[in-house]
């Protein structure tokens, strides 16, 4: 019977899950998802988590504690840097003692510290010591992680292509790296929206409201951070006299500034943040400022909290797609 | 130039010391009143901690008052402190001022970046003079940092309402006049003899309580509605884990941190999470080992470090069976509810006291746990 490691289906998971999951798969064990985010998951988080927590750290102590029950082990990785410039969020670096903390009953935790740092191979040694720490030898642990990795760049290229993280890991497992000719922009007729957030905030449909789907039904084409390519999110770093400190923040605010400079491109900027988010203070003043500065595509702030009724959020929405209907046909804008 | 900076309890003196003896024409930053809360909250970000927006309404008071460069300090990462200089810098230029900034970070970790701004701060002083004035105003941190212990000793002792509090604001002014390293050396006794005056009652049995938490909630006394000076005054002996002193020794002229607290730290929280966060949890231990009587945490709204830390708060409250009283402090936060918590809180400990029925234990216990400096002023070791 081979063992069931639970991995919790929200923050990192929306970035490495392939990464984990095919490694894990690779040494035969079983791996389980939390369920997707729903009421329950949340009522659960909002009792464990302590209540000064962000709405996205209530939904993974509630996500933990849909899975504690059912798995042998608990994967909650201390992740600390992704790219050896910058950290992750400190909620993310003490998120291990967070849950160990505030849940009961919980079944053993890997919570190996994920540290790209120091040097290339990082990434092997972090799978190397959770292998060890499974008791499986070198050799399969090192088959299992060529392969995760080759699916992981699979997917980081199907995203780059358009595809929602869910869809993009179906893909990269089953077809491997998508073969496109270059990426090309396409006429569209709707609106071009780009929606910049934290992968865990944008592309959960219950925290969000179901917000792309309903960009998506009022027509418009919805770009997100994971659609800006590395290096021109390096080529924006440059824009900004000092990086922020944290890893999302960082790609957020980078998007965004590209984003900012696609004036043909794109009609509005969205920024959706959490309610009680720390980083996003910081993030969101700097795109109000830059898109302020630059005066030139309109920019909106959703904050998302654990009660939101999806009324305001889709009348604010409505309200911010005709605003954007109208200047596209400057004989109705009223000059300010 | 015309400096200000941000008000950070009562070493704002030392500071302003330094940037006179510089040469600067100093704005002295005020206290901050329910005005610079105000102030700052409408023009910062709505989860921006209360630290942030209590400076944002100082610098825009300074600039009112015709500061022309501001001058402040915070961490490089991951807390968010660091990166205040930057937005703040921002937000300032939107309202159409252009301020110069001396934004100092670790000087350990941006050795060059440091020493450029204090070339830009140095005006026409000579290297070795202004070495000579930063160990002038770092005598004086010391001075005004064993006044404020020694306050927090007596106050609980004291049999006249507010006497401690009169006593020490005399005190301040004795340092407030002193210019040269001599005469901070006589102001600082006279200081401490002056507190020595107030009437006590040795024999009244105190309470022992630790404060941990963020660096400026604890130690700017209005954005924590002089919690020392409430609690002094219900008869509690107040030992704060973070004086000016303590973290200029341990974040700006060493690279590690409170190392005995991270240390304590090690079992509930390896890592070190930014701000004052592990920090927090290994000074409760502290605390706890050395048969406190509670402890209370403080923390602006929103700040992640002492979240994280919070969280494991309920769990050491049980292990080490001490109480803990969380405050997240923000500018909606009113003295009232202050104080109408602390005064349950120290009930509780009371009875708990009473149950424990330890009534012949001293108050003055000086176990040397090292790192600590709520038990003893530095000139009388």
């Amino acid at each position: 019977m081979p063992k069931t490691i639970g991995i919790p289906r929200t923050l990192a998971y929306y970035t490495f899950f392939p990464l984990w999951k095919v490694f894990l798969e690779e040494l035969g064990l079983n791996v389980v998802l939390s369920r997707q985010t729903n009421k329950n998951i949340l009522e659960m988080g909002v009792r464990d988590a302590v209540t000064d927590a962000c709405l996205p750290i209530k939904i993974y102590h509630g996500h933990v504690a849909d899975l504690k029950d059912r798995v042998d082990y608990l994967f909650v990785p201390r992740m600390i840097s992704a790219d050896g410039r910058s950290t992750f969020c400190p909620k993310f670096l003490g998120l291990p003692d967070m849950v160990r903390f505030s849940a009961t009953d919980l079944p053993p935790l890997l919570d190996l510290e994920y540290r790209m740092r120091r040097g290339r191979f990082s990434n092997f040694l972090f799978f190397q010591t959770l292998g060890e720490q499974l008791g499986y030898p070198l050799r399969q642990v090192s088959r299992g992680y060529l392969q995760a990795r080759r699916v992981f760049q699979a997917y980081r290229e199907w995203q780059y292509a358009g595809l929602p993280p869910e869809e993009a890991m179906r893909e990269a497992e089953s077809s491997g790296r998508p073969r496109l000719p270059a990426r090309e922009v396409k006429q569209h007729a709707g609106l071009r929206i780009a929606v910049v957030g934290y992968p865990y905030v944008v592309y959960d449909p219950f925290i969000n409201a179901n917000l792309l789907q309903i960009l998506k039904d009022a027509g418009c084409e919805v770009w997100t951070v994971e659609r800006v390519a590395d290096s021109r999110l390096r080529t924006m770093s440059r824009q900004l006299k000092e990086d922020l400190y944290w890893y999302y923040s960082n790609r957020v605010v980078w998007a965004g500034l590209h984003y900012l400079s696609q004036l043909d491109f794109l009609d509005g900027l969205i920024h959706v943040t959490a309610f009680a988010c720390g980083p996003d203070a910081m993030v969101d003043k700097l795109l109000e400022l830059e898109s302020r500065d630059r005066g030139q595509v309109p920019f909106l702030k959703i904050t998302i909290d654990e009660h939101s009724g999806d009324a305001g959020l889709v009348t604010r929405l409505e309200a911010f797609l005709d605003m954007l209907k109208a200047r596209q046909r400057p004989g109705l804008t009223p000059r300010v | 130039m015309k400096i200000s900076f941000a008000h950070i309890g009562y070493a704002t003196m030392a500071m302003e010391r330094l940037l006179q003896d510089l040469g600067h024409e100093v704005i002295p930053p005020l206290q901050p009143t329910a005005n610079t809360f105000s102030l700052g909250a409408v023009h910062s970000p709505e989860f921006a901690c209360i630290p942030f927006k209590i400076l944002m309404g100082t610098y825009l008071e300074a600039m009112e008052r015709g500061a022309d460069a501001l001058l402040s300090a915070g961490g490089r990462g991951p807390c968010r402190a660091g990166y205040y200089g930057e937005i703040h810098q921002r937000i300032l230029r939107e309202l159409g001022h252009e301020p110069r900034l001396f934004f100092f970070w670790p000087p350990y970790q941006v050795p060059l970046d440091t020493l450029k701004k204090l070339n830009g701060l140095r005006g026409k002083t000579s290297w070795l003079q202004m070495v000579r004035y930063i160990k002038k105003a770092w005598k004086m941190m010391i001075a005004l940092d064993d006044l404020e212990i020694l306050s927090h000793r007596i106050r609980p002792l004291e049999t006249e309402t507010g006497a401690t509090s009169k006593a020490f604001r005399q005190a301040l002014g004795y340092i407030r006049q002193a210019r040269t390293l001599e005469e901070i050396e006589e102001a600082s006794i006279a200081g401490i003899e002056r507190l020595h005056q107030v009437p006590q009652d040795p024999n009244r049995e105190v309470l022992r309580v630790g404060i941990v938490g963020e660096i400026y909630v604890q130690i700017e006394p209005a954005a924590n509605f002089f919690l020392e000076e409430m609690m002094g005054e219900m008869g509690v002996e107040c030992h704060r884990s973070i004086f000016m002193t303590n973290y200029v020794r341990h974040d700006v002229f060493s690279r590690h941190g409170d190392l005995s607290a991270r240390e304590l730290a090690q079992p509930y929280l390896p890592l070190n999470i930014g701000g004052h966060g592990q920090n927090s949890i290994g000074d409760v231990v502290r605390f706890a080992a050395k048969s406190f009587d509670g402890v209370i945490q403080l923390a602006p709204f929103t700040c992640i470090p002492e979240i994280v830390a919070k969280s494991m708060m309920p769990h050491l409250s049980q292990e080490l069976d001490i109480p803990i009283l969380t405050f997240f402090i923000d500018e909606q936060t009113a003295r009232g509810g202050v104080e109408t918590r602390l005064e349950a809180f120290v009930d509780m400990i009371w009875q708990k006291r009473a149950l424990r029925n330890a009534g012949s234990r001293s108050v003055f216990d000086r176990a040397k746990i090292p790192g600590d400096r709520g038990l003893a002023p530095v000139s009388s070791r």
